[in-house]
Order: structure tokens, then C-alpha cells, then sequence
């Protein structure tokens, strides 16, 4: 490691350790890595969408392409910023209008295709008990259907209903149970990077 | 005007885009494609809304000297910092905006979420307790999913038929109810919005 | 107070420290674990595999960095694979703080590979609002990026030659940390019909499964296990999410004994209330 590098490395794991600190009790320390995460990670964002977004998509079509209808996006865009004042903030429903219909257009027969239609056309397959395949295909249908009654609120959960019900919340914490068990996989991951990086920086500095 | 303009363009434009995915004429699909990238433009100056935000409320935490108020300068150097830097020295690997991402921002934020293997490590000596039936089967659940990961000798390959029967039968069964149950909601949402009837996302007069 | 009552009233801080001691130890000790492939992640390799040079495929690196420690290895490893077998490669991101990581993983892999850009692959970079993008480069990627993130324009590089939208893509492998993996199925596979396939954080893996079985998606990695399965199936020769199993191997056996630990001074506690 260059000496650059040596001064780089030990700013990250100066600013890891302030973060770990939090683990004994809140500090300065850890109040100074969380505000000041807060800024850079805006600055940044705000730098990206400048070069990635701003330039390619306004700056260049309008000013070297001569394309001015996209002065009318612009103008919407702009118009948003009248959020900020009382008296104007009205103005802001026209872009927010445009974004919304458009977005909710798009989003209803995507949705009913990938989130309905298509999940309940893979649910619906061959059952039965002859097979393993066949006996996990009755398993699935029942689990969804079951899952599905207990969301339904607009009746008493008693008797049979109730009973059903029931079994969707053992589906359910059947999926719960194995979301948690690869949740811990993958925090643990996270710091296994970090104490990775810990184990490296120090290796390579104090030759440890 | 302030309400039924913006109403109509929201019905409008819904109806537009919804019926547009079914009736992919030429003309249809050129104002589709004209939405989009519009619309794209307008998320371009409406994410510097958030920055504004953060600013304002920033300046006025220092003004008002609220708790911790000190702090908040060095939010604002963080965020004129990578500003002026980006700005003026580009945003190329190596140059000096690229290393305040890479050695403040990214072990910040690693190490932030790294902090959770340990509130899990946590929750779970303190909290997961096979109190109840369901308790107990996602208690069950998870250490099975768990157990994957350890070697277990000649039972391992018995343990990995089991979880991944677990994770592809009675899991993929739950997760699909609830994404339909979200696919309802959310067609339901979108509809109520088109339609005019849900209107907070306009804020008030 | 009994011994079980101050089983579970112990310091957190105890907990902190035999976690952070399960993590730092194994990475001293030099040993390995054996990593079990599964299907899901086996046929996003024989996909690859399948693939002849000069075919295109989307990359989507759309994770920040909080999610680099499981992601960015099978980002790694699978297109280091597609470099080696001349499989041209159209990368974006569509996640606020995953630029800088794409351009990271770009730069380094071109010099590796001795690939030129505009050539053998294109950094298209960022645009907001990832739903829309996705939906307009299925009608055209100048839609979304007339220029690529070093502010090129797409149209005089060869590689974009011939290249409209998804219908000239073999198909797209989307590294995900958050909702736009649902995105990339219901726009890009619901719409237009690409094949879509995910690396996704540990923490989302189990509710995509769903979409295994309605063919949504046709492969699915999931954490640093999944990177491991797909280095071990890659035989890769830098293996960072295989050397980080041992410590997965540890830290887990540690959380089932908190479990099974915090349940027995629970029950026995329990018992010894009148």
C-alpha cells in the first residue's frame, strides 16, 4: 500500500470504527460518522443526477440539439420546486399529476399480469398423490388459498373459516421463519466485509 | 382549476397508459414512449426537491439551535463538499469526489447496515422465544434454514433437501399470497388514483 | 436472582461481543466449507454457459453499498465469465449509489480483459425512477440514455450498432438490494417478455422463489451463499464469497445456540414461577 492509500484506508476505518462505537453507547464519535454520511451521500446523489441525468436528458438536447419541446418537461419539473412556497404550491399538482397518472396507467395491467394473473395460472397445476412433484403442487395451492383466507378481514375468523385461516398463518410463518433465516446470512455478510477490510488494513500496515 | 385540472390530467393519462398496453398502435406507442421519457425529465428536478429539503431543514436546526444542533455543520460540509468537488474535479474513478464515496460514504454506510448482524444476533438470544404454535414453526423454520450453512456430516445432504423443500414449497406458497394480496392493493391504489377518489398525494389547499 | 434469570437478563453487549468474536476469529483460521449448488443458481450458469460470443446480455448493477459485501462477487464472477467467453455486455443503474460501484466493476474488468469500451461493452449509467427506465428501454435505450455515463453518445459507438431495446438482448442479469428487482419482472419480463435473472441480497432471496416456479424469472442467487454456489459452479479463481462460508458457517452456529440458550433460560425461568 501507497502512502495515499495507507491515509485513504485508515479514513474508512476510522469512520467503521465510529459506526462500531455505537455498540458500547451513543458518542460524539458515531454522531459525527451518521451527519456527516447524511450530507455526502445528498452531495453525491446530487452530483450524479447533475452529470447522468441533467446534462444527457435537458442541457444537452436543448442547447446543442435546438430539441425545445423538451422546455416543456422542464418547465413540469421546475413548476415542482412550487412545493416549497405557500401561496404557489398548488402549482406543484401539475407535474405531480402527470407523474402520478402516468405511473398508476402503467402499473395497473403490469401489475394484474405478473402479480395475478401469472402466479395464479403457475398455482393452478397438475395435483395430486402419486408423485412428490404432484403432492408439492397440491401443498403450494392449498398454502396460497389458505394464506389468502386469513387476509381476508371482512369476516369472522370461527369455524371452518377460522380453521383455514389458520393453516394460512402456519403458511405464513413458515415463509416468515425462512425469510429470518437468510436474513441472518445476509447480515452477517455485511460484516464479514467489514471485518474483512479491518483484518486487511491492518495486515497490510502493521504486517500482522 | 386548482384541483380539476390536475385531476383530469391524472384520469387522462391513466387511461391512456393503461389501455396503451393493450392497443400497441404506432401513434400509441410514440406518445408512450414520449410519456416516459418526459416524465423522466420531471423525477430529474423533482430528486432536487429532497436535497432543498435537507438544506432547509439543516440551516434551520443550526438557526434554532435545536439538540445536537452542532452536527448539522458537518452535514453541510459533507454535502458542499462532494458538490464543489464533483462540480469541479468530475466524477471519474480516482479523482477526489470519487474518494470521499469510497472511503467516507461507503464504509459509513456498510458499516451501518454491518450493525445489524449484531441487533439480529441479539434478537435472537432475546426476543425469539417459542412462546405460542406459530412461535414455534417459525422458530423451527429458521433453523433449519439456518442449519444449511453447517456442515452436519452425513445428515447435511438430508438437511439441504429439507430446507430447500421449505424454501421452494410452504415459503413460495406464503410469499405468493401475500404478493398477490399486494398486486390487489396496489391495483386497487392505482385505480382509486386514476379515478379521482384517493387524492392525498396532491397535499392540501 | 437465578442463574436462568440472569441467563436472560444478560448485557446485550455480551451478545455484541461473542458475535463480533464468531466473525474476527474464523477469518485467522484457515479452513473450509463444503458449497451445496442448487438448481436456481445452477441454471443462471448454464444460461451463461449456453451463451456464444458476440451474444448481448443487460447487466443491472442496482445496489448501494450497503449490499457490496454479498452482490458485488457474483457481479464479479458472472461477468468475468461473459468477458471470457466475448459475450458483449451492456451495463446500467438504475439505484441512486450504485454508479460509482458499476463504474468500479467496469473499469476493473476491462482492464482484466483487455475489453474496450464502446467495443465489447457499454456503461450506459444512472437515470431516477427506475420503473419508467426499465419500460423505456423496451422501446429504445436512447429512450433513457442517449449518452452513456461518460457522456458519449450512444449512437457513435460500434457496440450500439443494430441495437434498438430488449428484443436485441439475450436477456438481463439484475444485482438487486431493493424493489427494483420487482421492476425488472413485472416491466422488462411482464411486458416485453426478457428473459430476467436476479442476484439478490440475503435478506429478499426468500421472497422471490415465487417467481422460480412461474418461470417469471429463470434463475435467482441469493447472498453470499448464492455468490459462493456460483464461484464454486465458475470454478473462480478469486473466490471472496467462498473464503467469507467458514465465517457464515460459525456465526450461524453461534445464532442457533443464542436461540437455543435464550429458549431454555425461557422455559426454565418459566417452569420456576409459582
Amino acid at each position: 500500500m501507497g502512502t495515499g492509500e495507507i491515509i485513504w484506508n485508515g479514513l474508512a476505518l476510522f469512520m467503521t470504527l465510529c459506526i462500531f462505537s455505537i455498540l458500547y453507547r451513543d458518542n460524539p464519535f458515531y454522531r459525527i460518522a451518521e451527519h456527516l454520511v447524511v450530507g455526502v451521500s445528498a452531495g453525491y446523489f446530487a452530483i450524479i443526477l447533475y452529470y447522468t441525468s441533467f446534462i444527457p436528458k435537458v442541457w444537452v438536447p436543448v442547447v446543442h440539439e435546438h430539441k425545445f419541446y423538451y422546455l416543456v418537461p422542464t418547465l413540469l419539473g421546475v413548476l415542482m420546486w412550487a412545493r416549497f412556497s405557500r401561496k404557489w404550491s398548488w402549482v406543484s399538482r401539475y407535474p405531480i399529476a402527470a407523474y402520478m397518472g402516468i405511473g398508476m396507467g402503467v402499473a395497473i395491467p403490469v401489475t394484474m399480469q405478473t402479480l395475478i394473473l401469472v402466479p395464479l395460472h403457475a398455482t393452478m397445476q397438475p395435483m395430486g398423490f402419486t408423485s412428490m412433484a404432484l403432492f408439492n403442487n397440491l401443498l403450494v395451492a392449498g398454502g396460497v388459498l389458505c394464506a389468502l383466507v386469513y387476509f381476508f378481514f371482512s369476516k369472522e375468523h370461527t369455524g371452518a373459516f377460522g380453521g383455514v385461516a389458520k393453516v394460512g398463518i402456519w403458511t405464513l410463518m413458515v415463509g416468515f421463519g425462512a425469510g429470518f433465516g437468510l436474513t441472518v446470512m445476509g447480515r452477517v455478510s455485511l460484516l464479514i466485509e467489514r471485518f474483512t477490510f479491518i483484518r486487511d488494513y491492518l495486515q497490510n500496515v502493521l504486517g500482522l | 382549476m386548482r384541483w380539476q385540472i390536475p385531476l383530469l390530467i391524472v384520469f387522462i393519462g391513466g387511461v391512456f397508459m393503461a389501455v396503451q398496453y393493450f392497443v400497441p398502435l404506432e401513434f400509441s406507442e410514440r406518445i408512450y414512449e414520449y410519456c416516459v421519457d418526459w416524465i423522466i425529465i420531471v423525477g430529474v428536478f423533482a430528486m432536487g426537491l429532497g436535497l432543498w429539503s435537507l438544506f432547509r431543514v439543516s440551516v434551520s436546526k443550526i438557526q434554532t439551535k435545536a439538540p445536537a444542533w452542532k452536527y448539522n455543520f458537518l452535514t453541510l460540509a459533507g454535502l458542499f463538499s462532494m458538490i464543489l468537488l464533483g462540480l469541479f474535479s468530475g466524477i471519474e474513478e480516482g479523482k477526489a469526489f470519487m474518494k470521499l464515496f469510497w472511503y467516507i460514504y461507503t464504509p459509513i454506510q456498510a458499516s451501518m447496515f454491518a450493525l445489524l448482524a449484531f441487533y439480529v444476533a441479539s434478537a435472537a438470544y432475546r426476543a425469539f422465544r417459542a412462546r405460542t404454535l406459530v412461535a414455534t414453526i417459525l422458530l423451527l423454520t429458521a433453523v433449519v434454514i439456518m442449519l444449511r450453512l453447517i456442515p452436519l456430516g452425513s445428515v447435511s445432504g438430508l438437511n439441504q433437501n429439507v430446507a430447500s423443500w421449505i424454501l421452494t414449497v410452504p415459503n413460495m406458497a406464503a410469499k405468493r399470497a401475500i404478493a398477490m394480496g399486494i398486486g390487489l392493493g396496489g391495483i386497487a391504489t392505482a385505480l382509486k388514483v386514476v379515478l379521482g377518489i384517493e387524492r392525498s398525494y396532491m397535499g392540501k389547499d | 436472582m437465578g442463574f436462568y434469570e440472569k441467563l436472560m437478563t444478560m448485557d446485550r453487549r455480551v451478545v455484541y461481543l461473542a458475535m463480533a468474536l464468531a466473525v474476527a476469529v474464523p477469518l485467522f483460521i484457515p479452513f473450509q466449507v463444503p458449497i451445496h449448488t442448487t438448481p436456481e443458481v445452477k441454471s443462471v450458469y448454464n444460461f451463461i454457459e449456453n451463451l456464444k460470443e458476440g451474444d448481448r446480455l443487460l447487466i443491472a448493477i442496482d445496489y448501494d453499498p450497503n449490499a457490496m459485501a454479498e452482490l458485488h462477487p457474483m457481479a464479479l464472477t458472472i461477468c468475468r465469465q461473459c468477458f471470457a467467453k466475448g459475450i458483449k455486455l451492456f451495463f446500467v443503474t438504475l439505484s441512486q449509489n450504485a454508479p460509482g460501484m458499476a463504474e468500479q466493476l467496469v473499469s476493473r474488468l476491462s482492464k482484466e480483459f483487455n475489453k474496450k469500451n464502446g467495443v465489447d461493452y457499454v456503461y450506459l449509467g444512472y437515470k431516477p425512477y427506475p420503473g419508467l427506465v426499465i419500460l423505456s428501454m423496451g422501446q429504445n435505450f436512447r429512450i433513457s440514455f442517449p449518452m452513456d455515463y461518460y457522456g458519449t453518445p450512444v449512437d457513435s459507438m460500434p457496440i450500439m450498432q443494430g441495437i434498438r431495446n430488449y428484443d436485441d438482448m439475450k436477456a438481463v442479469i439484475a444485482f438487486e438490494a431493493g424493489w427494483v428487482a420487482d421492476a425488472w419482472i413485472q416491466d422488462a419480463n411482464g411486458r416485453y417478455k426478457l428473459p430476467v435473472a436476479l442476484g439478490l441480497t440475503g435478506v429478499m432471496t426468500a421472497d422471490y422463489y415465487p417467481y422460480i416456479q412461474s418461470k417469471q424469472i429463470f434463475g435467482l442467487m441469493g447472498g453470499l451463499k448464492g455468490a459462493a454456489e456460483y464461484e464454486t459452479l465458475a470454478k473462480a479463481k478469486d473466490r471472496i464469497a467462498s473464503r467469507g462460508m467458514k465465517v457464515q458457517t460459525i456465526t450461524h452456529i453461534v445464532v442457533i445456540l443464542f436461540i437455543i440458550v435464550g429458549n431454555i433460560g425461557f422455559f426454565m425461568s418459566k417452569r420456576k414461577q409459582p
